[in-house]
């Protein structure tokens, strides 16, 4: 690699895209070019910084200073500032929201309450250089598997590591391992969901738009531990930066012959294939996606059997969520030992945010597991916009749980949320300030289920559409209290009796909002009236101009 | 297999490892409501009415669908339960058409007995009726989606027991409904008409046509001479619909009470079976001895013959020419005994008695008018035909049993069991080997053709010349069949084919239920009636031997060749 | 970029497309994929041949092809834009931005306007819940839309 006296990283995931980073790349490159600097400042498309609100970002290495909002006229000031007369371009410079002093990337309220593992490489490198990727250290946990340990050592050390599934069950990743290198059969598949359609969850496009390697490198050393010679990633069809990005990974990986035939000289032989869905929420449910990679309706299957012994097209295969398999070549190449010095006992590690909503810094965080809601909202996501009230917090997408403020200081794991009747679930964090309504939002999730079910099953192919239905009343004013004890026993005949966990997740968020927020509906039942005024066929006039929500 | 000890409801039970919940808990006395099981299907688990508790379960499982293990602790009958399955049951309800007493399968229904048994009175969710278009395309079935509740019992038959796949679920989440594709008419698809999927169905989201209205006007019709054929089939299924148990014969009384109903004549296509077997097992000798497309493949199923002309065209040479025993009733009726009798043939209406949905199908084919008329006029199911006794008060189980009208209602044994799967094939050997060998067959038997077995093969000597035969009942089994020929495997000379599983005591028109257990008991009762009879083969029937002097003259004769034969048509394989 | 919808189906073009991936377990998916891609939409008589190709049922690959909202078995108009309406949009806004781009097109989801145009779906999240509200048109996402900023973005297709 040549040498660089500085190097120019400009955010090319999608937010930033959709913002505009692909102008703000070219014409550095020309700017550059034009100023004779192109042999002295690289630039470089990265993934995301995870800043997406502020973007496009750039960043310039080595002072590691970044740059927000930035538009292509911006670039000639850059170039003649800081590359060419070494000062920040001040009015660029990220600000923290209470304005303060200007900053550079490790001191920044947003990132140092980060720790990244899963996104160590992620807007620091060129996602398109496999180089980069090994000049960071890439492929060496591949190696050092292949090379130094068996199949067995390396369920040991996960299974040590104490990883859970990052997909949103929690599953202990080294066990599951376990059971796929046990299964019989010579025949076995390791898979990669990169399905992602919960909303508010964007982090598996993030990761894969900006450190591809890293997955293929976790889903190989999978495939050396149970036994598969052949991987898929099955990522959603809207992903079409991932998609190129990851085939572009592939295709390096392979000549460089760390996939195919006898990786590292080790006898392992493994490749991947990426498949491409088409538009069903239902299919990141593992049993779903085999289906649809099969060619079926995207439908879950009846388990038992499990995955890792009836699996896709019946073999038994290991199925992984993106992160989680981000997070495997670092506990290869440093230690489960290493690796429980984060997190929580019963959930270590970090885990991978993305916050939506009401928030200062929408985007895409990673923090040690166990951190308080509290310090996730108002340290690292900078609080709530123009000093609103806040609401309530949704943590693990739209079926987990809507937590009120009396819960802020909730320790973010599988176990802790999952005493408040939430879930960690994918990682999503919706927050709603104090000017929405509460049953409209739940509303709006119920609409979500009943659109995504898949049908397969009566209690949630027609209990998705009560769930609407009866919120839906409710929101208009037309529920009565009977409703609400029809929506009891629809919720828990749901919970209880659904195929799947899309059926028995789905009353979740209404019911944890009915929970913790009685007074709300009863506002709406008995009342007639939406507090927020945001239900528009209960909002009076006055109401709704004020909280700025009228139609 | 080694075994599993399992509590249910407190009481300790010993099942095989691998067994359902559900199977336990019948061992252990004790019922569990289903719906979208089906004793003779693969489970689907997807109608979740049949939820239990499992201890340590964080939710309730399917029992149809979860399995046992060691020290497993259910209950099936607790609050939580008891709520589930109401709450499923009346989601299914609110959404269903309020029909009953107008539905084919009132009383008769899965969805409305469990309503019953699990105690529902009001349904807590509003009235969003599916208010879906009904199909009446084709002669055979009408479908009614809104009344479908998507248990996917009829796709399973459609496309593993029969091969077919007309039927599959389409669209999502509660938009979900189980159609054609493109959601076309059943008459534009590739449906062979079978009616198994009637029998699947727990509701009345599929039924036959119903054509007795057609046949109420004839018999009441001054003008018209009505004459009714029984098919092989009925005599042993008919009286399920009086409420017999499944597997008595009621031939005798079968023929009472249609002479009740006001018929003019009480015939039998057993006559014509005979005939058929004349005919098919001439067509058969003469294909062997003048080098002939074989092997020769059975034409007498119309379910069979609408799946081969869309699966298999290219296999229509090797199909018989001959029609169907009904149809070649239908001919007869109205030339041969018109002019027997000196009856004006316009005024001859015939009506046919049949297991068979699909027999609707052939009887409005074009080609189906070699008597100058359209041969057979209406043809009825058993089950339409138990309607009607039921609508005149025909106490059914309290007739005298009578006998048939003369000359097409004599017939044999040979012909009696044309109603079981094999039965067509061991007729024709009964007839085959005499006639080529000239000598008494000593055991009549052919075991090897008979019973519920996918595909049964054997090899005859005839006097030297080996024939190789098989059997195929069920459409699915009949293509893997097929598909063994067109690979030129098999060396086969004659093939039978059934479309319905069982044969035709187990066809698509038959009485509600018929699982393959009951079909089991009907093909004993037809094996009896074949040993009851005086006369056990084809070749010997009096009526048949007078029928080629007075009228046909030879088997493959010029004649019978107007009559008796027919032709096919190619249709789309998609 | 536009789909053109073509009127008559070139059947030997989809069985050249099944044939390319016939050998793939689970064709299914990419075959369907690849077939809307060249004409537009899924039609009876292209499936058909997808149907044979591939040794499946017809209903089954009707029954497939439904399932999933990216495929349509119906013509859909030249511009597909589909609003996403899930938690994280709806939080942001996307309420005013599906009422202007309503009263933008004259139709409502699932239609298509008059001209052939455009054909408004709603979808469930698009996964770029980092910029809600976010609308998709064909194969580009546009994000943080306002009721303003939205009818510009259609402006721009008609
Ligand atoms: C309705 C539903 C949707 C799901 N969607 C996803 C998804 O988009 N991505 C994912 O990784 N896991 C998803 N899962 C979880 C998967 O079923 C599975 O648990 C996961 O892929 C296993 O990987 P992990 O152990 O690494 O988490 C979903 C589950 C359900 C029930
Ligand atoms: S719970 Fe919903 S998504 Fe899951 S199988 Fe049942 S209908 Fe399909
Ligand atoms: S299908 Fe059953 S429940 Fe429905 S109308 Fe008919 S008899 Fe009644
Ligand atoms: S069962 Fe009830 S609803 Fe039906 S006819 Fe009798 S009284 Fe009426
Ligand atoms: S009649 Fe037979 S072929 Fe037709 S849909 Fe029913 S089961 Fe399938
Ligand atoms: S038609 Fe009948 S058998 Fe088929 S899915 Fe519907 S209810 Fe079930
Ligand atoms: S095959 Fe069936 S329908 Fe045909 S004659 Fe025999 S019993 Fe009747
Ligand atoms: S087997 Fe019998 S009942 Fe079934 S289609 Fe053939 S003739 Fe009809
Ligand atoms: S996409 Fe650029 S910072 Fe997130
Ligand atoms: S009978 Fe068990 S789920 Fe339908
Ligand atoms: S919620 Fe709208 S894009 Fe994800």
């Amino acid at each position: 690699m040549s040498f660089y006296r500085a190097h120019v990283l400009v955010c090319a995931g999608t937010n930033c895209a959709l913002k505009g980073s692909q102008a703000v790349r070219e014409r550095l490159v020309s700017e550059l070019e034009g100023r004779g600097l192109g042999a002295e400042v690289k630039v470089v498309e990265t993934g995301c910084f995870g800043l997406c609100e502020e973007g496009p970002t750039v960043v310039v290495y080595p002072e590691g200073v970044l740059y927000c909002r930035v538009t292509p006229d911006d670039v000639p000031e850059l170039v003649e500032e800081h590359l060419l007369k070494g000062r920040r371009l001040e009015r660029l410079i990220y600000r923290q929201p209470v304005e303060k002093a200007v900053q550079t990337v490790p001191q920044m309220d947003f990132f140092r309450g980060q720790v990244r593992v899963v996104l160590r490489n992620c807007g620091v490198i060129d996602p398109e250089s496999i180089e980069e990727y090994i000049a960071q250290g890439g492929y060496q946990a591949l190696g050092k598997a292949l090379t130094e340990m068996t199949p067995a050592d390396v369920v040991a050390e996960l299974k040590a590591s104490g990883l859970r599934g990052r997909g949103g069950a929690g599953f202990p990743t080294g066990l599951k391992w376990e059971f796929a290198a046990r299964a019989k059969g010579d025949v076995k598949y390791v898979v990669c969901n990169a399905d992602e359609g919960e909303p508010g969850t964007f982090k598996d496009r993030l990761i894969l738009e900006g450190d591809p390697h890293s997955v293929i490198e976790g889903m190989t050393i999978a495939a050396y531990a149970v036994g598969a010679k052949k991987g898929y990633v099955y990522i959603r069809g809207e992903y079409a930066l991932s998609i190129e990005r990851l085939e572009t990974a592939l295709k390096q990986a392979r000549k460089m012959g760390l996939l195919g035939r006898d990786i590292f000289g080790s006898g392992l032989e493994f490749d991947i294939e990426v498949r491409v869905g088409a538009g069903a929420y239902v299919c990141g449910e593992e049993t779903a996606l085999f289906e649809s990679l099969e060619g079926g309706r995207g439908e879950p299957r009846l388990k038992p059997p499990y995955p890792t012994d009836v699996g896709l097209f019946g073999k038994p295969t290991v199925i992984n969520n993106v992160e989680t398999l981000a997070n495997v070549a670092p506990i290869i190449s440093h230690g489960a030992k290493w690796y429980r010095t984060l997190g929580t006992e019963g959930s270590p590690g970090t885990k991978v945010f993305t916050l939506t909503g009401d928030i200062v810094n929408e985007g895409l965080i990673e923090v040690p597991m166990g951190i308080t809601l509290r310090e996730v909202i108002y340290g690292i996501g900078g609080g709530i916009p123009e000093g609103r009230g806040f609401k309530m917090a949704q943590t693990g997408g739209t079926s987990g749980g809507c937590l009120p403020a009396e819960l802020l200081d909730v320790p973010m794991d599988y176990d802790e949320l999952a005493k408040v009747g939430s879930a960690l679930g994918s990682g999503a964090l919706l927050i709603m300030d104090d000017t929405h309504c509460i049953v409209d939002i739940a509303r709006v999730f119920s609409r979500f289920f009943e659109h995504e079910s898949c049908g397969k099953c009566v209690p949630c192919r027609e209990g998705t559409m009560r769930l609407h239905e009866i919120m839906t009343r409710i929101t208009t004013g037309e529920a009565t209290p009977k409703d609400i004890e029809n929506l009891e026993a629809l919720a828990r005949t749901m919970a209880a009796a659904c195929l799947c966990p899309l059926g028995q997740a789905a009353p979740v968020p209404v019911m944890t909002t009915f929970k913790y927020f009685r007074e709300e509906y009863d506002a709406h039942i008995k009342e007639k009236r939406c507090p927020t005024g945001t239900c528009r066929a209960l909002a009076s006039p006055a109401v709704s101009l004020a909280a700025g929500k009228g139609v | 297999m080694s075994n599993v000890k399992l509590t249910i409801n407190g009481t300790q039970v010993e099942v095989p490892a691998g067994s359902t919940i559900l199977q336990a808990a019948e061992k252990a006395g004790v019922r569990i409501p289903t719906l979208c099981h089906h004793p003779d299907q693969d489970i689907k688990g997807v109608c979740r009415v049949c939820v239990v508790e499992v201890e340590k379960s964080r939710t309730l499982q399917a029992a149809c669908a979860f399995p046992v293990a060691e020290g497993m602790v259910v209950r099936t009958n607790t609050p939580a339960v008891r709520e589930a399955r109401k709450v499923i049951v009346e989601l299914m309800l609110s959404r269903h058409p309020q029909d009953c007493l107008g539905c084919a399968r009132n009383m008769k229904c899965e969805l409305q007995a469990l309503a019953q048994e699990l105690g529902i009175r009001d349904v807590r969710f509003s009235r969003r009726e599916k208010d879906l278009p009904r199909d009446t395309s084709t002669p055979s079935l009408v479908r009614d989606p809104s009344k479908c509740i998507v248990c996917r019992r009829c796709v399973y038959t459609c496309s593993e027991v029969q091969g077919v796949g007309a039927l599959f679920p389409a669209y999502r989440g509660h938009e979900a409904v189980v159609v054609p594709a493109y959601d076309n008419p059943m008459i534009d698809v590739v449906c062979s008409l079978c009616g198994q999927c009637v029998h699947a169905c727990p509701v009345g989201a599929i039924t036959e046509h119903d054509d007795t209205e057609e046949v109420w006007e004839a018999l009441a019709d001054p003008e018209k001479h009505v004459v009714v054929q029984t098919a092989p089939a009925i005599r042993a299924t008919l009286g399920e619909e009086a409420g017999l148990p499944a597997g008595t014969l009621v031939t005798g009384k079968m023929v009472a009470a249609l002479r009740r109903l006001g018929f003019d004549r009480v015939f039998d296509t057993d006559f014509t079976a005979d005939l058929t077997i004349m005919e098919e097992g001439s067509e058969l000798i003469h294909r062997l001895t003048t080098g002939g497309t074989l092997p020769l493949l059975t034409s007498c199923s119309p379910g069979w013959i609408k799946f081969i002309e869309h699966f298999f065209p290219e296999l229509l040479p090797n199909v018989s020419t001959c029609k169907s025993p009904q149809q070649m009733f239908g001919a007869l009726a109205k030339t041969y005994y018109a002019e027997k009798f000196g009856i004006d043939p316009a005024k001859v209406f015939v009506v046919s008695i049949m297991p068979c949905t699909a027999k609707k199908f052939e009887a409005a084919r074009p080609e189906m008018n070699s008597s100058g008329y359209r041969d057979v006029d209406v043809v009825l199911t058993s089950r339409e035909l138990g309607r009607m006794f039921r609508q005149a008060g025909i106490d059914f189980d309290r007739l005298e049993e009578e006998e048939f009208d003369k000359p097409l209602g004599l017939s044999t044994g040979a012909a009696a069991i044309f109603g079981a799967t094999g039965g067509v094939m061991e007729a024709a050997l009964r007839t085959a080997y005499e006639l080529v060998t000239k000598k008494e067959l000593e055991n009549l038997d052919f075991v090897e053709v008979r019973g519920m077995k996918a595909i049964k093969e054997a090899t005859i000597d005839l006097d030297g010349t080996k024939l190789n035969v098989a059997v195929a009942h069920g459409l699915a089994n009949a293509k893997e069949l097929m598909e063994r020929i067109s690979r030129g495997e098999g060396d086969y000379h004659f093939v039978e084919i059934m479309a319905c599983p069982g044969g035709c005591i187990g066809g698509g028109g038959q009485p509600i239920r018929t699982t393959n257990a009951v079909r089991e008991q009907r093909i004993d009762a037809i094996y009896r009636e074949d040993r009851r009879m005086p006369i056990r083969k084809s070749h010997e029937n009096p009526a048949i031997k007078q029928i080629y002097e007075d009228f046909l003259g030879e088997p493959l004769g010029e004649k019978s060749h107007h009559l008796l034969h027919t032709h096919y048509t190619p249709r789309k394989r998609v | 970029m536009a789909r053109e919808v073509k009127k008559a189906v070139d059947t030997a073009l989809v069985d050249k497309i099944v044939a390319k991936h016939r050998t793939r377990e689970g064709a299914l998916l990419p075959v369907l994929r690849e077939v809307q891609d060249s004409l537009g939409y899924l039609p009876q008589e292209a499936l058909e041949r997808v149907a044979l190709g591939l040794g499946l049922s017809l209903s089954r690959v009707y029954g497939v092809a439904t399932f999933y909202s990216l495929f349509y078995t119906r013509p859909k108009g030249r511009y597909m834009v589909r609003v996403c309406e899930s938690a994280p949009c709806h939080v942001q806004g996307a309420q005013e931005v599906i009422d202007a781009l309503i009263r933008e097109l004259g139709v409502s989801f699932g239609e298509t306007t008059p001209d052939g145009r455009f054909t408004l779906e709603k979808v469930s999240c698009l996964g770029v819940c980092g910029v809600a509200p976010a609308v998709m048109i064909e194969d580009r996402v546009y994000g943080n839309l306002t009721p303003e900023s939205v009818v510009a973005v259609i402006q721009e297709y008609r």
